[in-house]
């Protein structure tokens, strides 16, 4: 039974014993409370919460799309749909011997512009420090931007990628997802782009449904034959 | 507050109270999660007939710049009432008690919410009273607690609150308004289910050491049957009604 996931909002017990609290849980005594509203599972010796609203939080590693908000002269701010900017520094784009007199930011990168980026240090101290010198990060110069809440990220991604696989085989279309919540979608034909900005809605507004994969799979394939 | 209306009888002698409830019975309670678009978390409440819309934003930026804290989040509550809210109109400007009971309904969540996680931010909460009628601190305390749910700010238990009091020398279950006018005590009650723990007790009212043993237990037993209904509310705007 203790398998079972189970539908959990704050404060509702999971399990009692000894178990590991990992995401969204906390230990009270013997109690293993929920933090959040969210889908339990507990692995093993573990115990976790999946999410279902919240904001961003930025973690290392993890991929994004940010919007440069600003510039000072040694450094981009990125509005990465948090409750943090991302921090990125001039060095990561001009290479090591950046001259705050002589290189101007606003060359590189102006204000409004997209860029896929990687948090490279975040702690409770500072706000997240991103890097776009990697490969397949860097500004972002075509597609359509699509918002979506970031807790249901890994719902379009789905198990080891199959959702988004799905989508982008369906309308040929190329998706970058950010952890943010920020998706990025380009396609060549209009009509593949508008049937993947809705099929990534459509996850998003349905997240919680069981059959999801079916759903999307029957909108993609309806389209199909009207076209 | 010392019996001022003479005529109303508050409790009959069948043990039944000026608008026909029982002694442990509340009023009749309504909460919904979610709602407005443009807030992170909000919900509506309808507990009797006070009506009351709350809204959460955050975590987010702090401004101004100086009140933010590198330890952790801070939070930051609004209760207000509308003109209309009342029989008489009310003057929108916030006024002593509004300021008051802003500041006892934050201090009644901070126990919950785990602001720790996010330093240098704020979660601003937004109380709206539409309708009053005796007991809003307590519909709002408890509509906030699902708001901040609902925007995902991570709680270590909801917060449920129901004001208990004395009537007639009997110790009674959700005070409303005339009873909170003409009765002789008021308490409300705030209180975290699954932790056992009171995060909000007030005492407006003189009761013996017995009468408030008695009035506290009366209020934690109503905190759980409010909690019921906010885990009601959570659960249909998430999982749809096969939740549980």
């Amino acid at each position: 039974m203790d398998n079972k996931r189970k539908y959990v909002i704050p404060g509702d017990v999971i399990t009692t014993g000894p178990f590991r609290p990992e995401q969204n849980v906390i230990l009270e005594g013997e109690k293993i409370i929920s933090t959040t509203i969210g889908i339990s599972e507990i692995y093993e010796d573990t115990v976790r919460v999946i999410t279902l609203t919240g904001k961003y939080i930025p973690k290392i590693d993890d991929l994004v799309i940010g919007k440069i908000n600003s510039h000072t002269s040694l450094s981009w701010e990125l509005d990465i749909n948090s409750c943090y900017v991302g921090f990125l520094p001039a060095q990561d784009v001009f290479g090591r011997d950046f001259s705050a007199h002589a290189d101007e930011l606003a060359t590189k990168l102006k204000t409004g512009d997209l860029v896929a980026a990687r948090i490279a240090n975040f702690d409770r101290t500072r706000d997240p420090l991103v890097t776009i010198s990697d490969r397949d990060l860097g500004t972002i110069d075509s597609g359509d931007l699509v918002k979506i809440s970031p807790s249901k990220v890994p719902r379009l991604i789905g198990k080891r990628g199959s959702m988004i696989q799905m989508i982008e085989m369906a309308t040929n279309a190329a998706v970058t997802i950010g952890q943010n919540g920020w998706v990025v979608v380009s396609c060549e034909t209009p009509e593949g782009l508008l049937k993947a900005k809705k099929a990534i809605e459509m996850v998003d507004q349905k997240a919680h449904v069981a059959n999801l994969t079916d759903q999307i799979k029957e909108m993609l394939e309806i389209k199909d034959d009207e076209t | 507050m010392g019996g001022r209306d003479a005529k109303m009888v508050l409790l009959d002698e069948n043990g039944v109270r000026c608008d026909g409830r029982k002694i442990d019975e509340t009023r009749r309670i309504m909460i919904k999660a979610g709602g407005l678009k443009n807030a992170d978390g909000s919900a509506y409440i309808e507990f009797g007939d006070n009506k009351i819309l709350v809204g959460v934003f955050g975590p987010r930026d702090v401004h101004p710049k100086h009140m933010s804290n590198t330890d952790t989040g801070i939070l930051r509550v609004r209760y207000h009432m509308e003109p209309f809210s009342v029989d008489e109109r009310k003057r929108p400007a916030p006024s002593r008690r509004e300021i008051e009971i802003s500041k006892v309904i934050k201090e009644a969540l901070e126990p919950a919410v785990m602001l720790e996680k996010f330093p240098r931010t704020a979660v601003d909460v937004f109380i709206e009273v539409l309708q009053a009628d005796g007991g809003t601190r307590c519909a709002a305390l408890t509509a906030a607690s699902v708001a901040l749910a609902d925007a995902g700010i991570p709680m270590r238990d909801m917060v449920a609150a129901v004001a208990s009091g004395k009537v007639a020398d009997t110790i009674i279950l959700d005070v409303n308004n005339e009873e909170d006018q003409a009765g002789q005590a008021d308490m409300p009650v705030g209180y975290m289910p699954s932790l056992e723990k009171i995060t909000l007790l007030q005492l407006d009212g003189v009761l013996t050491p017995e009468e408030y043993e008695k009035c506290v237990q009366v209020g934690v037993d109503g905190c759980k049957q409010v909690y019921e209904l906010q885990k009601k509310a959570l659960k249909d705007k998430y999982f749809g009604n096969g939740g549980d």
